[in-house]
């Protein structure tokens, strides 16, 4: 069996593990994120979230998932 | 009975019927906070914009406890230095759910907390030509105000004191001022302590009031969310009731004719 090589990237600032060529999508889905109250940027571009199941994640890639708390 | 109904508060073309506008910033828990916000009649609330837990998934979420389809979730781009940052922030609070009423905060100072206005007055017009709607966060200074405005502001929210100082509004005549000149949105806009701090600035001829420290830190925050509330109510009225003119000696209430 051929064995599926993992890259690092950068999720809110942790060091992750993933498979190569994952989707962004699939990452957030397995992050449980709820999309509807989330916004996504990945290295410093806000993803449109429709899209998100067309975008393939590469080495080093920083992903910011941002949504709102308490504030004054 | 005075009819206060239709004297709403208007932001943007959006109407308010409550003109306490509250944060959701420092209580102890989400519900404190969601019940604060109901006892105080608000339905505008500040929110922050922060990275998302990814290692703990059931941490609570604001959106569960405050419904942003009932209360006006205003966006703030607290703890930005620069308009770079600020302006970042409320891009992504706009992706979030097409929130384009924003709360413009960029600070200068970590000590003081007061705004950067150079900054600030860069980040409203890059965000007034990108279609946000933006209430700014404001020295209490008429000529920055001005600035402002004219840059495309939808409101001008100057500071009564530093962020959480509670120490009240420090310059009326500036408050007074910036009111005269503009038909913006007045709203007061960080340093309140007390209830009358917020009827004082609704006197002044404020549009409205943002509180966040004040009730949160409270010793009972759900009767001060209430207190706030019933200023606001107070103050505007008192502001609408056009009061005496000031004289430096007294005048007797009952008339001197017939006294035996």
């Amino acid at each position: 069996m051929k064995k599926i090589k993992k890259i690092k990237i950068k999720i809110n600032g942790k060091i992750k593990s993933i498979n190569q060529d994952s989707i962004l999508s699939v990452v957030l889905k397995n992050l449980k994120i709820p999309l509807n109250k989330v916004a996504i940027e990945l290295n410093e571009e806000i993803i449109d979230k429709k899209k998100i199941n067309k975008i393939k994640l590469n080495k080093n890639d920083k992903i910011e998932i941002v949504h709102f708390i308490g504030g004054g | 009975m005075v009819n206060l109904k239709k004297d709403s508060l208007i932001i943007a073309n959006k109407k308010f019927n409550s003109r306490l506008i509250v944060g959701t910033g420092k209580y102890k828990s989400m519900s404190e906070c969601a019940k604060a916000i109901k006892l105080s009649g608000a339905e505008i609330v500040t929110v922050a914009v922060r990275r998302v837990n990814i290692s703990d998934k059931n941490k609570p979420l604001l959106m569960d406890y405050i419904d942003p389809k009932k209360i006006t979730y205003l966006p703030n781009t607290a703890g930005c230095f620069n308009s770079k940052e600020a302006l970042r922030t409320l891009r992504l609070a706009r992706e979030i759910g097409g929130w384009k009423l924003v709360k413009l905060e960029v600070l200068g100072d970590k000590k003081n907390l007061f705004p950067d206005m150079i900054e600030t007055l860069k980040s409203t017009e890059v965000l007034a030509k990108e279609g946000f709607k933006v209430m700014v966060y404001c020295n209490d200074d008429p000529l920055m105000a001005k600035r402002l405005e004219n840059a495309g502001a939808d409101a001008i929210m100057p500071l009564a004191a530093p962020i959480g100082s509670g120490l009240g509004i420090q310059n009326k005549i500036n408050i007074q001022i910036i009111r005269k000149q503009t038909k913006l949105p007045l709203i007061i806009d960080a340093g309140l302590g007390q209830a009358s701090d917020a009827a004082i600035a609704m006197e002044l001829g404020c549009d409205g009031v943002l509180v966040n420290t004040a009730i949160a830190k409270a010793k009972k925050p759900f009767e001060m969310a209430l207190a706030f509330k019933n200023a606001v109510i107070a103050g505007r009225q008192s502001y609408k009731s056009g009061r005496i003119d000031k004289i430096l000696m007294g005048n007797p209430s009952s008339p001197s004719k017939g006294i035996i």
